[in-house]
């Protein structure tokens, strides 16, 4: 079952399975992602969400099926740092910094750029570079704290530090892994407004249990089940499908 | 702070290695200022350990990489040196044969081995002292990290590739003078050896290419290479999703980190007179891993203060009281992992602040 890609498709996959010992993570799997969109993703745990986004950015091979990225590019053949560098940026469930270095130096390594050691061995920070962190720090609200190691940084704003750097790095694509879990009402509120602003200029791929959070996303939602898709449309429309309600509230 | 502590460190080594050959030199045997010519070679042997040691903090506390075998690359450059010290014996030797060292004529050998060429020339020597240890670096390097090997597994092998080299430089025909490696040396660079100003001359030169080599180590963990080395350190998958190659990035360090102690080696053979296959032992390079833990991992200055502490208290040990030297050394590593975390000089930071 080949489908020809739709024009325009950002990112399109075709009929992923991937089995970790027999047991069937994702199952023949196609997902299209217009430019510009952001999608949500839901499902209960095991739906195959986290393997879902470790296959798109090179952590995991799938067993059969393709990733096309843009128009031509096959994303089963690369590696992680290829894709990070194509324009694919991802968002852990757990916030990721790196905590022994300051909020501006994790911004600094995650800026688009030359990544070889032999470019970062002789790199001195430019004016351009600071310009764009500056921007950053404005956007995460996290100025204030800019010399301050990441280890002594709160959750939330670990949370959103990892969402300035996934900003510095430029992506095309953004993959982020429950923004919201262990945050404040008040912070789930100012991810969401984050989220929007990053979507003006990128597509956007969420992944989140909380709903009330997708529903004030707004955007169109695709349930997951069992490793593939079980609803797509919007969140009104996913909601009261009986197939969704059935493996939501059935069990 | 890591500023001013490198800057001591160097002001430190550079000007009491002075002084040392300066009182050697400088002074009659019976003055109270005279500094004995060993006591001038005993620090010069520290310092040899502190370039290892430095070298080893690299890989270990910036990269994380618990290198178990780190003294094979030193001992590498130690060959190297011997084998330009062999060469330089000439007629000199016990069996008179300008050509061949005495091992190679005590063992039948009829013609230098190939990989003999060239060691007469002192430049060719050092050279292949420090490329021979970036080659192996390179090639186990290359293949560790990019089959992702890392943590106790990575130390295991390390530990496996010196152990494999001693026992690959016992063997008599390796032609590096097997079992009883190479000594008895006569002049380097057509000085005397055994002279007192080669000596001083030699642990002053010990001392500057430790400032260097501290200096290096320092410039690379504080440029931006660095700070993508620490998060490599501690965050490797992180590292990939931003689009770094930690591979890459260990891959640089690893084979800078065994020139330096390719250059501890070259430095060491000289001053002690003597290399031999029991310099790949791996209760060597696990000591220099307690050196680093001691002055205090990830710190640079730290691994040198730990080398010659360590050592000194050696030195000390074994005279007075040689039989709890092992224990002693022992006990201290339990010590300081369970009580000082940052080693010595995390302890002068505290108390200073």
């Amino acid at each position: 079952m080949t489908v020809k890609p739709v024009i325009g498709t950002l990112l399109y996959l075709d009929g992923v399975s991937v089995s970790f010992d027999g047991f069937r993570a994702i199952n023949n799997l196609s997902l299209f992602l217009e430019p510009g969109e952001m999608r949500a993703v839901i499902g209960p745990n095991g739906a195959g969400k986290t393997t879902m986004m470790d296959i798109i950015t090179g952590k995991t091979r799938p067993d059969t099926g393709r990733v096309v990225f843009g128009a031509e590019t096959d994303l089963t053949k690369l590696d992680e740092p290829a894709i990070a560098a194509l324009g694919i940026g991802r968002k852990f469930q757990k916030p990721t910094v790196f905590e022994p270095l300051t909020v501006w130096d994790n911004l600094l390594l995650a800026l688009a750029g030359d990544r070889r050691p032999r470019f970062s061995l002789w790199a001195r920070e430019t004016r351009e570079e600071r310009e764009r962190i500056e921007e950053i720090l404005a956007t995460i609200r996290l100025g204030e704290l800019r010399t301050r190691q990441a280890a002594g940084l709160s959750h939330g704003q670990k949370q959103w530090l990892e969402i300035g750097m996934l900003l510095a790095q430029e992506p095309k694509l953004l993959l982020v892994d429950e923004p919201v879990a262990g945050m404040t009402d008040s912070e789930t509120e100012q991810t969401a407004e984050l989220l929007r602003e990053i979507n003006r200029t990128r597509s956007v791929v969420v992944v989140e249990h909380d709903m009330a959070f997708v529903r004030a996303l707004g955007v169109k939602v695709t349930v997951l089940h069992e490793g593939s898709v079980l609803s797509e449309g919007s969140i009104d429309h996913v909601s009261n499908d009986p197939r969704v309600v059935e493996v939501y509230l059935g069990r | 702070m890591t500023r001013v502590s490198t800057t001591i460190c160097v002001a430190l080594v550079l000007g009491l290695s002075v002084l040392m050959a300066v009182l050697n030199l400088g002074t009659a045997a019976g003055s109270a200022l005279h500094v004995p010519t060993y006591a001038v070679s005993l620090v010069g042997k520290y310092l040899c350990y502190a370039i290892l040691a430095l070298a080893l903090d690299l890989v270990w506390g910036y990269a994380g990489i618990l290198s178990l075998g780190h003294a094979a690359f030193f001992a590498l450059g130690g060959y190297g040196m011997g084998m330009y010290l062999m060469r330089q014996i000439g007629t000199r030797g016990v069996y008179g044969n300008a050509i061949l060292p005495d091992f190679m004529v005590f063992l039948n050998y009829k013609e230098l081995p190939w990989y003999w060429y060239g060691f007469d020339n002192p430049v060719f020597a050092i050279a292949m002292a420090l490329i021979v240890p970036a080659l192996v670096a390179l090639v186990f390097g290359y293949l560790a990290f990019r089959s992702r090997v890392s943590g106790v597994y990575l130390s295991i092998i390390t530990q496996a590739l010196t152990y494999a080299m001693l026992l690959a430089f016992f063997r008599n025909d390796m032609g590096f003078g097997g079992n009883n490696g190479m000594t008895d040396f006569k002049d380097m660079f057509g000085l005397p050896l055994q002279a007192d100003a080669t000596r001083a001359g030699l642990l002053v030169a010990t001392a500057v290419m430790l400032c260097a080599c501290l200096l290096v180590a320092r410039y690379v963990v504080t440029s931006r290479f660095g700070k993508v080395l620490i998060a490599v350190r501690d965050t490797e998958a992180r590292t990939r999703f931003l689009g770094y190659r930690p591979e890459s990035y260990k891959l640089f360090v690893f084979v800078l980190s065994a020139i330096m102690a390719g250059i501890g080696g070259v430095l060491y053979v000289p001053q002690v007179g003597i290399i031999n296959p029991g310099e790949f032992a791996p209760a060597g390079s696990i000591e220099a891993v307690i050196w680093v833990a001691v002055g205090g991992r990830g710190t640079l200055v730290g691994a040198i203060l730990g080398a010659v502490l360590v050592n000194a208290g050696k030195t000390f040990f074994t005279g007075a009281f040689p039989e709890v030297w092992l224990f002693a050394l022992g006990f201290l590593f339990i010590l300081v992992t369970l009580l000082l975390p940052k080693g010595v000089l995390g302890l002068l930071q505290r108390a200073k602040s």
